[in-house]
């Protein structure tokens, strides 16, 4: 029997289909027949029936069928299930054999044929005898058949073909091989399957009949036998519903069985073989919950039915073969789309089947004792070669009662047995197991259960010798649970590492593991660590380490020859140990000073020791790497001579670096990355041969070696940058901000450079609306920067001060942050280095730029009167306000008007010229004013603002009249005025005029008249007023009307004559001058 | 009754542990911590309302343990975590926690 004995038969595993056996075709030689088993074979999907076919030559032998039982009464069964049953079902005895034979309806010679085929089936037929195997006939034949019906000689001739060969006339099929084969062969087997369906009915109902014979006390096992028979044939007939029932019915049967020792193993076999059956039919009904509750139901009966004592690894076997066969049905079903969760996946189960191979091992090692010699003759031999049934002992088969036949043959058969087990590879299986589990829990994330599963696998390859392996597996989840602080696992599993690594006389793994389980991370007791850091020094100092507990001897006594050769190999005794990935026994922490360091500053770290170990630790250097390596040579401590320095045990040493940074590394911000090396440990009094150099890349390693950044940065300017202006700047103007650089610095500072304007980094826009200049002398245009960058001034003496004015033109308003950078270097000294720094003072101010005056613009007729529209040719008045809104004085150079806080009004009299177009708008053009703060020297430049004036509308009058009036009146004085009325159109205009009366005047003139103008000719018209009262008096009402121009009227041509006239009262002396108006 | 009680820091590392001495304190530890996998993906569980984030019982990780137990623990807890001495994410060491704990325990003779 070999590790496989607890394998489940292949037969048990496979999904049952009907079997049909085809006779009468030659696959190797007739090319038709091939293409038809071909066409039976291929693409067998799942649309298909469910059959498995096989070809068998026509006079095949089938397995003889036994005379059938008559009686039950003195039939004493010798087990439960016959180990060949099943596959005598599957692929020995078929449901339906078919006869393939070649004959045309129209066959000349069908006589002949005709016999010929019914003597091959009868060949069948005697060869099936005593079974209920149906026979049918395919013709295959050359000829697309008729319709049927249609052929007579084909309905009669397969009447008489059916009647020789005593067939029904369903079983005679007509093949032929035309172009559509395959649909033919579909058709045929749906009809195979239908006789295939009867078959295994028929044999089920022949199984149930057999019941009534059967008593309760010697028939047990027939109960089992029946029950697991039907539930098979029902598979085999695709009736899942009904196997599952049979199944179940079995399965209760088979724990009903009397069980004693000499029986257990073939109950718990069919038990298993049953419990595998229903479970697989319930995760093919998708009904999981169903096979999980019958798998724990079948666990709970069983795993308390150990059977033989002295064979109690056979218990473990099968009950961990139980569990990995539900895992693999349930991983089946996972790839078939069952979901599984976390709490309910395969991985438990694997898990499960590993921990019984554990218990195997364990029973095997007890159990199975060495040096025992293996019985002769062979007592496990049978004589067919193998069990007659399912889960019985090969020296006494068929054997049912309690007592075994023959003591010493049961002894000899337990202690071969016992012998087996001992080559049996129990740690493999167990790897394997652990393995499929570790793979199930990466899937349904459970990272802790996957480490645990790891570390099991690891302690079996320890287990099993294979040490590399077992290093390999410890060492990669030993992060995880450093990473998790679960100390007390981590030293298990470190304790374990540590066998394997002194066990392989691994040097350099040992010494890891030794300084891990010293350090602080270890929960092992102090008397435990006292041993490990003995060893320790022992390997530093090149001796051979004593064993470490719990390994065995013949192991033992291997590693310490490997160890010898080890040791007097003293060659390269160099370790180099990244400790960034352990916790280990020193520990290390580094800090400097201060976050930052003025480059004129030593720079300032302290590293400090602690050893936790309980013994004082020696080593003779300590060094820092950093990032820039410059550095290196300023921390490094070294032991001098023979003396080493050493480390007590919970004390904490400090070291104080510092060395002088470069001026190449100012304004960088720089990551110093601490690169920790104690070079030559070991213990005070103990020279050491090995040197164990302790490396951490701190940028690696979070958790126990901080890493550390730090700044170093300019040194501190000593000079003065001061801005003096006169906020807020003025739209366009050239801002003067005048900088007064002052040294304080003891010596000469050197290249002083400024660079001023616009601090970068804010509103792009303004980077187009800002410039900057040093001429203050004229406007700069937008070619200027809005940075001037690195204005070289030259070298400042101390206590020397610099005066310097920057420009700057404000194109847009708003507020805007000027910086004002000053860098310089100057020589200094730090710890007796000359240096060079650089040093920079930075200002910034805030400007504010607002519009220096608002220009509000007017149109006025000559009367001063808002104008809405402008008439053609007609002169009108333009008047400018412009309203200051500096706080600063502004000089306007171009009107020479002078006016602080107030508003500045600028008359322009306008004349609009005809227009050509019907453009009825017209820009009126811009306005330019030049100015300049009024505080500013007189050679400064002028600022040009230009304002642009609004459209105005425009419109053409046809008639246009105005009056030359006097500017006052006097009472009783006459007072002419002349009227001049223009035609402005192309065409003759008749005009009709009144003067209406008035109370204040009395008037000479025309009245009333009616006239006509030619185009672009003038009439005037003279009347002679004669004031009556003083004051300003209304003057009389001209009334115009244009027949043609129906739109012209007194109304619209009024706003061109005077309303009103001032009459000064009468004098005493009579004016000549107005007599003379008069 | 327990055979073992462990209090776990929210960074999955133990604050307190203890199995009944008689039983195999590394298989305990191991269990304890691989349950930590259902314990965590029980907490990043999405969807969950409110109120179910405000109860604390996260239910069986394994079949074991009762709920009347889990309170009482949990209310020593809290009074370890009020000690104005005691250094949150520090082991616990409380000898009152303590005798919680022994009295939840399997008792061993």
């Amino acid at each position: 029997m070999a590790g496989s004995q607890w394998e489940l038969p292949p037969e048990l595993c496979c999904r049952p289909m009907a079997f049909v056996a085809l006779t009468g075709l030659d696959v190797v030689y007739n090319a038709v027949h091939r293409a038809i088993w071909d066409a039976f074979c291929a693409n067998r999907r799942a649309d298909r029936v469910p059959i498995s076919f096989k070809v068998l030559p026509g006079d095949h032998e089938y397995p003889k069928c036994r005379t059938k039982r008559t009686s039950y009464e003195w039939y004493i069964p010798k087990g439960i299930l016959k180990t060949g049953w099943m596959n005598k079902h599957l692929n020995l005895v078929p449901a339906l054999v078919v006869l393939f034979y070649e004959l045309d309806w129209d066959d000349p010679q069908w006589k002949e044929k005709q016999s010929e085929c019914a003597t091959k089936v009868e060949i069948v037929r005697t060869s099936l005898q005593g079974r209920n195997t149906k026979v049918a006939v395919v013709l295959i034949q050359k000829k697309t058949p008729l319709p049927p019906g249609e052929d007579l000689v084909a309905s009669e001739r397969a009447a008489t073909l059916c009647n020789a060969c005593d067939l029904s006339g369903k079983s005679l099929f007509v093949l032929p091989h035309t172009d559509h084969l395959v649909g033919y062969i579909i058709r045929l087997e749906n009809a195979f399957y239908e006789h295939a369906q009867t078959y295994y009915y028929t044999e089920i109902r022949r199984v149930k009949s057999h019941k009534e014979f059967l008593n309760k006390t010697t028939h047990q096992l027939l109960f089992v036998r029946h029950q697991f028979k039907i539930a098979f044939f029902s598979e085999l007939k695709q009736d899942t519903q009904n196997a599952l029932k049979y199944y179940r019915t079995a399965y209760s049967l088979v724990h009903e069985l009397r069980a004693h020792e000499t029986n257990m193993l073939e109950i718990k076999t069919m038990a298993g073989f049953i419990n595998y059956k229903i479970c697989r039919l319930c995760f093919q009904h998708n009904t999981p919950l169903d096979a999980i509750a019958q798998f724990r139901k079948h666990i709970d009966l069983c795993k308390k039915k150990i059977g033989s004592a002295e064979l109690a690894f056979e218990h473990a076997a099968w009950m961990s073969k139980q569990f990995q066969s539900f895992g693999e049905l349930f991983d089946e079903a996972i790839k078939l789309g069952l979901t599984a969760i976390q709490t309910q996946n395969p991985g438990f189960y694997y898990q499960q089947a590993a921990c019984y191979s554990q218990d195997r091992k364990q029973q095997a090692q007890q159990l199975c004792q060495a040096g025992a010699t293996y019985p002769s003759p062979e007592p496990l031999d049978t004589q067919s070669g193998g069990l007659d049934f399912y889960g019985q002992r090969p020296w006494r088969q068929g054997h049912q009662s309690i007592d075994p036949p023959d003591a010493e043959k049961e002894k000899t058969g337990i202690l071969a047995l016992q012998i087996k087990e001992r080559d049996v590879p129990h740690s493999e299986l167990i790897i394997a197991l652990l393995s499929n589990a570790v793979a199930q829990f990466k899937k349904y994330k459970c990272p802790r259960m996957k480490s645990h599963l790891m570390v099991q696998m690891g302690e079996e390859y320890y287990h099993a010798k294979d040490y590399t392996k077992a290093l390999k597996l410890l060492d990669y989840v030993m992060c995880d649970y450093r990473t998790e602080r679960w100390w007390g696992l981590l030293t298990a599993i470190l304790t374990t590492a540590l066998r394997c690594a002194y066990l392989m006389a691994s040097v350099k793994d040992y010494i890891i593991y030794c300084m891990e389980l010293l350090g602080r991370a270890s929960t092992l007791k102090e008397e435990q660590k006292l041993r490990i850091e003995k060893n320790l020094i022992k390997v530093l100092t090149n001796e051979v380490p004593d064993a470490e507990p719990e390994c065995d001897s013949s192991s033992v006594s291997a590693a310490k020859s490997l160890w010898s050769d080890r040791m007097a190999l003293a060659g390269s005794n160099e370790l180099t140990i990244e400790v960034q990935d352990y916790i280990p026994f020193i520990q290390c922490k580094a800090k400097f000073q201060s976050p930052s360091f003025h480059v004129d500053q030593p720079i300032q770290l302290q590293v400090f020791l602690r050893a936790d170990c309980p013994h004082p630790v020696s080593f003779n250097k300590l060094s820092v790497s950093l990032s820039n390596q410059e550095y290196n040579q300023w921390c490094v401590v070294e032991s001098s001579g023979q003396e080493s320095m050493s480390l007590l045990p919970g004390k904490t040493k400090r070291f104080n670096f510092s060395f002088v940074a470069k001026t190449e590394d100012v304004g960088k911000k720089i990551e110093v990355r601490l690169l920790l090396t104690v070079a030559g440990l070991g213990q005070p009094d103990h020279a050491a041969q090995y040197h164990v150099r302790l490396c951490s890349d701190t940028t690696q390693s979070e958790c126990y070696w901080r890493s550390l950044f730090v700044q170093i940065i300019s040194r501190v300017p000593k000079i003065s940058v001061q801005l003096s202006h006169q906020p807020p700047a003025l739209n366009n103007e050239m801002y003067c901000i005048s900088v007064t650089i002052q040294s304080q610095e003891e010596g000469v500072a050197k290249d002083v450079k400024l660079t001023a304007g616009l601090k970068p980094g804010q509103d792009a826009n303004l980077g187009q609306t800002t410039h900057v200049t040093l001429d203050g002398s004229k406007v700069c245009d937008d070619t200027a920067p809005a940075l001037l960058p690195d204005v070289p001034l030259g070298d400042l003496k101390p206590g020397e001060k610099l005066e310097w004015c920057v420009y700057v033109k404000c194109v847009s308003t708003g507020p805007r942050v000027f910086l004002f950078h000053v860098a310089y270097s100057i020589d200094t000294t730090v710890e007796g280095r000359q240096i060079v720094c650089k040093c920079h003072k930075d200002e910034t101010v805030t400007i504010e730029t607002v519009v220096p005056f608002e220009v509000s613009v007017k149109f006025v007729s000559t009367k001063f009167e808002p104008l809405d529209r402008v008439a053609v040719d007609i002169p009108f008045l333009l008047m400018t306000d412009i309203l200051s809104s500096s706080p600063w004085p502004l000089l306007l150079a171009s009107s020479s008007l002078q006016l602080t806080g107030e508003s500045a009004s600028e008359c322009f009299c306008l004349r609009c010229p005809p227009l050509t177009n019907s453009n009825s708008t017209v820009a009126t053009g811009q306005y330019l004013i030049s100015w300049r703060r009024y505080s500013s020297s007189a050679d400064s430049p002028l600022i040009q603002t230009t304002v642009t004036l609004p459209h105005v509308i425009l419109e053409s009058v046809p008639l246009y009249i105005h009056a030359d009036v006097p500017s006052f009146g006097r009472v009783r004085e006459s007072l002419s005025v002349r009227y001049h009325i223009e035609n402005r159109t192309a065409l003759v205009q008749e005009v009709e005029m009144a003067v209406e009366p008035s109370d204040a005047f009395m008037f000479s003139g025309l009245k009333q008249v009616r006239l006509r103008i030619l185009p672009g000719s003038e009439q005037q018209m003279l009347y002679n007023y004669y004031p009556l009262m003083a004051g300003y008096q209304t003057l009389p009402q001209l009334n115009i009307s244009l027949p043609r121009c129906p739109t012209t009227n007194t109304h619209t041509l009024r706003r061109f004559l005077p309303q009103r006239i001032f009459v000064k009262p009468q004098g005493r002396q009579v004016d000549d001058a107005s007599i003379a108006a008069a | 009754m327990a055979v073992c009680i462990a209090v776990i820091a929210k960074e999955n590392y133990p604050l307190y542990i203890r199995s009944v001495p008689t039983q195999n304190e590394l298989k305990f530890h191991y269990t304890v911590h691989t349950s930590l996998d259902v314990v965590e993906e029980k907490i990043s569980a999405v969807g969950k309302s409110l109120g179910d984030q405000r109860e604390l019982y996260l239910g069986l990780l394994y079949p074991t343990e009762d709920y009347k137990m889990f309170r009482k623990l949990h209310n020593s807890f809290t009074d370890v975590m009020c000690n104005p001495f005691h250094n949150p994410g520090d082991p616990i060491q409380s000898k009152a926690f303590d005798g919680i704990v022994s009295g939840m325990m399997v008792q061993t003779g």
